[in-house]
């Protein structure tokens, strides 16, 4: 069937499979940030932003795509980077595969939570599972640059 | 010490943070998808496969059985030449030994015709009884592994007709002497289960072939230089032949120092001459991947009155499951580990049996067996403990290795010196940081809530003495930066960054300054890749070396471009240079002439061993809120110190330990893999094989007591294994503090503890 999309404000016409997963029609556009990490919406690492929400490509189908804009993080450089930098100081970014979902998460939770407590973060980043990091540094590195957000130094996105 | 001991960002870290496209199947282009039909038996003789209407689906390029692929026998364990693992595994068996054997390779231009064509094959199996139970595998009449061609190729107590994968008894002094002696005696068994490393990139490969006629192999991997020589003997060709290339991996702890997927699109390249892909699902990864072997182990460990220990027993099974992958091996240090830390008994016994069955095959998972090794004599001696009515870290603080044993030899642990130990200061700050005295045994917090604390101590190797070798090569270019060439694989773990810091550290230059890659065979000095927590002992070594021959090229160079002695210049980094002479040269152009006519073009290699493998050392304390009523367990908080000699790195030293640690807490309180009655893998996705999310982990707080271990680069011992080994026996350990009870078999999960606590109320 066909569908129009934007990724990453870039349109795209394409007939596709009516079952076809958004993840695997971003992937095979060439945004290759975005992973798979089971087949059973438990981890998060497929995580894009459907018109402004987070949504797990994964198991969302592509056709509910049409004439909308999904966001990944190859759209969101700079943000990535502005977080990200936080999360290289912790040494957190261990083997990186998570990263990107989770990355797309957070920067969710920045622009939804405002002042969020350890507990609320914890629970909004619940469903980005890592296997490396233990957790601990990316919340750190989550702390410290949501005080920076806190303090203006970023521009809103 | 400039950037050694500094917590420096890591190399790769912008790329992975911003997404870029560095991992195997980013990098795959356009080819053929490789998938497998698997066994739905355990146990069973394939009689026939009929392959027609697969092969006539549009889109499929082959469809391989058994009778297509090559027929030697190999291990797919990542190990040193000649492996202790048995080779007794084929690409493709007419025998089938556990559910999810693959039975079929079938590759296509696209995932639904392959699909498609998967479910047109037929296949007529004559189903066998399976063993599942490995208590009851030795002397079997069900035989796991009858075949004639089966070979071992290093002693290790093979005896396949009778289901034993490797056998050993290993005694110092005389344990039954002994125990006759001692007046406290605990005997008890410990049960581990099978769990899983579940890096979150599953297990893939991507294979071509090149412009030479030669197999390319693109693969996340722990062990690229042992994927060499599985697949050449997998496919029985030279291992001229081959080219394994290591990308960005994400994540292996274990898993891929096995060759899990690599042969499957490597055949297809090698029989059709197209490039192949194979992904495997996370249910496949959790089906047939690499776990950690399940372990029952009995201790019998002596003691006197005072709770000084005299003796211990550890009498040990191991489940190998279908394949010995890292068997023979990985239960060495269950005993080997853990006896070494009680250093001063009087008498040790270590025996084992490992066994093979008709469950998934065993592999290597972070802590290889010291794992539960240490789940059970930890346990064991806080069991003593709490007889002797004695604060379980006395008792430690009386047994243990401290910094005061340092030059004693270690009986159990091959007879190796210790060289560099703070136990006791890691126990000791632990406490502090937790709060022990106050928190020790428990707090009743009302509502049925009780707090308790929880401890134990362990370590773990640097590297496999007298076997491991890391080997690199650094080179000046022009401008005078650097090339540093490793076959150590990072995979997440930093040590491409790692082992720059300790160049730089050399070489006294900037860390932008040294360029480094991941890795590729044809290119890359040998490594025999990260496992056994080598990398920064071993092939950190290496790099110091390689760097002083370097240095003292460069010396050489810079003097014969001044016109000078070499005895009369100095190097700092940037210029060599001769203050009586006031003269110098830039580093800057020694580079760049030495690329011009008859100058030298400054490379330097070296290769290191090491025959010893200092262990680090760690103390974990955990506190925990345990539900009464539910049995629930929450972590509190996890206090962690660490002695890994100098940490080169110590934010990827923390991250480490964290990571470590909630792996070990998913082990201690949920993750097992679950068998249904016929040998099927229950739990085989993320939504029943959990692993602990950010909620689960609790807080933990790590801190380090470096010791500087003289043998290693800058003082530094390994991090990566010794750190999951704490919290199964602390957490135990608190859960006793605040029930009373003991919980002997992992994990230990809410349900046990609310069961057992109604069983005792009855009583
Ligand atoms: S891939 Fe795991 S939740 Fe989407
Ligand atoms: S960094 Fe490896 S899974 Fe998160």
């Amino acid at each position: 069937m066909q569908i129009k999309l934007w990724i990453n404000n870039k349109e795209f016409n394409d007939d596709i499979a009516p079952d076809m997963l958004l993840l695997d029609l971003i992937r095979s556009k060439g945004f290759l940030s975005v992973k798979r990490g089971c087949e059973t919406s438990n981890c998060g690492l497929c995580t894009v932003m459907l018109d402004n929400k987070t949504v797990l490509s994964c198991s969302t189908l592509a056709v509910r795509a049409n004439e909308k804009h999904v966001t990944t993080i190859e759209g969101l450089e700079k943000e990535a980077l502005e977080f990200g930098g936080f999360l290289a100081d912790e040494g957190a970014e261990q083997c990186g595969f998570c990263s990107p979902g989770f990355i797309m998460n957070v920067l969710a939770m920045k622009n939804e939570l405002k002042n969020p407590s350890e507990e609320e973060i914890k629970k909004y980043l619940e469903g980005n599972l890592c296997r490396c990091t233990g957790y601990m540094g990316q919340l750190r590195a989550i702390k410290k640059y949501l005080s920076r957000v806190k303090e203006g130094s970023y521009e809103n996105s | 010490m400039k950037i050694v001991n500094k917590g420096v960002r890591k190399k790769d870290a912008l790329a992975l943070v911003t997404g870029k496209p560095v991992y195997t199947d980013d990098i795959a282009p356009n080819c053929l998808t490789v998938k497998l039909l698997r066994s739905p038996h355990a146990h069973a003789i394939i009689e026939e496969i009929n392959t027609d209407k697969a092969k006539k689906v549009p889109g499929i390029e082959c469809v391989l059985t058994y009778e297509d692929v090559p027929k030697t026998r190999f291990t797919t364990a990542g190990q040193t030449y000649p492996e202790f693992s048995p080779y007794d595994r084929a690409i493709l068996d007419k025998h089938i030994r556990c559910v999810g054997d693959p039975v079929a390779i079938v590759a296509g231009w696209d995932e639904k015709s392959v699909d498609k064509a998967i479910g047109l094959l037929k296949v007529k199996y004559n189903v066998l009884e399976p063993i599942l139970d490995f208590r009851k595998a030795k002397d079997n009449k069900i035989i796991v592994h009858p075949e004639e061609d089966f070979k071992a190729l290093v002693d290790v107590g093979t005896d396949k007709d009778r289901n034993i994968c490797a056998s050993e008894v290993f005694e110092f002094g005389n344990v039954e002497e002994e125990l006759k002696k001692c007046s406290q005696i605990i005997d008890e068994t410990y049960h581990t289960k099978a769990n899983h490393q579940t890096a979150m990139e599953t297990f893939r490969t991507y294979t071509y072939m090149d412009t030479y006629g030669r197999l390319n192999i693109l693969s996340s991997t722990q062990v690229p230089f042992h994927v060499r020589r599985i697949l050449a003997n997998a496919l029985d060709i030279p291992k001229s032949k081959l080219r394994v290339i290591k990308p960005r991996i994400g994540g292996g702890f274990g898993s891929k120092q096995s060759s899990v997927s690599e042969m499957f699109p490597a055949v297809v390249t090698w029989i059709t001459g197209k490039p192949a892909k194979i992904v495997f699902s996370r249910k496949e990864s959790l089906t047939n991947g690499s776990p950690r072997h399940e372990s029952e182990i009995r201790i019998r460990l002596g003691a006197d009155d005072e709770g000084i220990i005299k003796a211990i027993h550890m009498d040990t099974l191991w489940n190998a499951g279908a394949y010995g992958d890292h068997g023979p091996t990985t239960v060495g240090l269950a005993g080997h580990k853990a006896m070494t830390i009680y250093n001063s008994a009087a008498a040790y016994k270590f025996n084992y049996d490992v066994l093979y069955t008709n469950t998934m095959g065993g592999g290597a998972y972070r802590g290889y067996g010291a794992t539960q090794g240490f789940f059970a004599l930890e346990s064991a001696i806080n069991e003593l403990a709490a007889r002797l009515n004695m604060d379980p870290t006395e008792l430690r603080m009386k047994n243990m290795l401290t910094q005061s044993q340092v030059g004693n030899k270690l009986p159990t642990y091959y007879n190796e010196e210790l060289k560099s130990c703070t136990l006791d200061k890691c126990l000791l700050r632990a406490k502090e940081m937790i709060g022990w005295d106050e928190k020790y045994p428990c707090r009743d917090m009302g509502n049925d809530k009780v707090r308790s604390v929880g401890v134990a101590v362990c370590m773990q190797g640097s590297g496999i003495s007298n076997v491991d070798v890391g080997a690199v090569e650094i080179r000046l270019n022009d401008d005078g930066f650097y090339t540093l060439m490793i076959g150590a694989t990072d995979m997440g773990t930093g040590c491409d960054t790692i082992l720059s810091q300790i160049a730089a550290e050399c070489l006294e230059c900037e860390l932008d300054n040294i360029a480094v890659n991941g890795v590729d065979t044809d290119t890359s000095p040998y490594d025999t890749g990260s496992y056994a927590s080598s990398t920064t002992y071993i092939t950190g070594m290496a790099v110091v070396k390689a760097c002083e021959t370097l240095k003292n090229k460069i010396l050489d160079e810079g003097a014969r471009l001044l016109g000078l002695n070499s005895d009369d210049v100095e190097f700092n980094g940037k210029e060599v240079f001769s203050l009586k002479e006031n003269k110098s040269i830039s580093l800057k152009d020694i580079g760049n002439n030495s690329l011009v006519g008859f100058n030298n073009y400054l490379t330097a290699s070296a290769s290191n061993y090491s025959p010893t493998s200092p262990p680090p050392f760690m103390a974990g304390i955990v506190e925990v809120e345990l539900d009464k009523l539910t049995g629930k367990v929450d972590i509190i908080d996890y206090a962690a110190v660490v002695d890994c000699g100098t940490p080169i790195n110590p934010n990827l030293a923390r991250v480490q330990t964290e990571g470590g640690i909630v792996q070990g807490i998913g082990m201690t309180l949920f993750e097992d893999i679950l068998y249904d009655e016929n040998g099927r893998m229950m739990n085989d996705s993320f939504m029943q094989y959990k692993i602990p999310s950010r909620i689960d982990a609790g807080n933990i707080r790590v801190e380090f007591e470096s010791s500087y271990e003289p043998t290693g680069p800058f003082g530094a011992k390994s991090i990566g294994e010794v750190v999951i080994n704490t919290p199964a026996p602390a957490i135990a350990n608190a859960i006793y503090n605040a029930t009373e009870l003991n919980f002997r078999e992992l994990p230990i999960t809410a349900e046990k503890i609310a069961l057992k606590m109604l069983e005792r109320n009855n009583i």
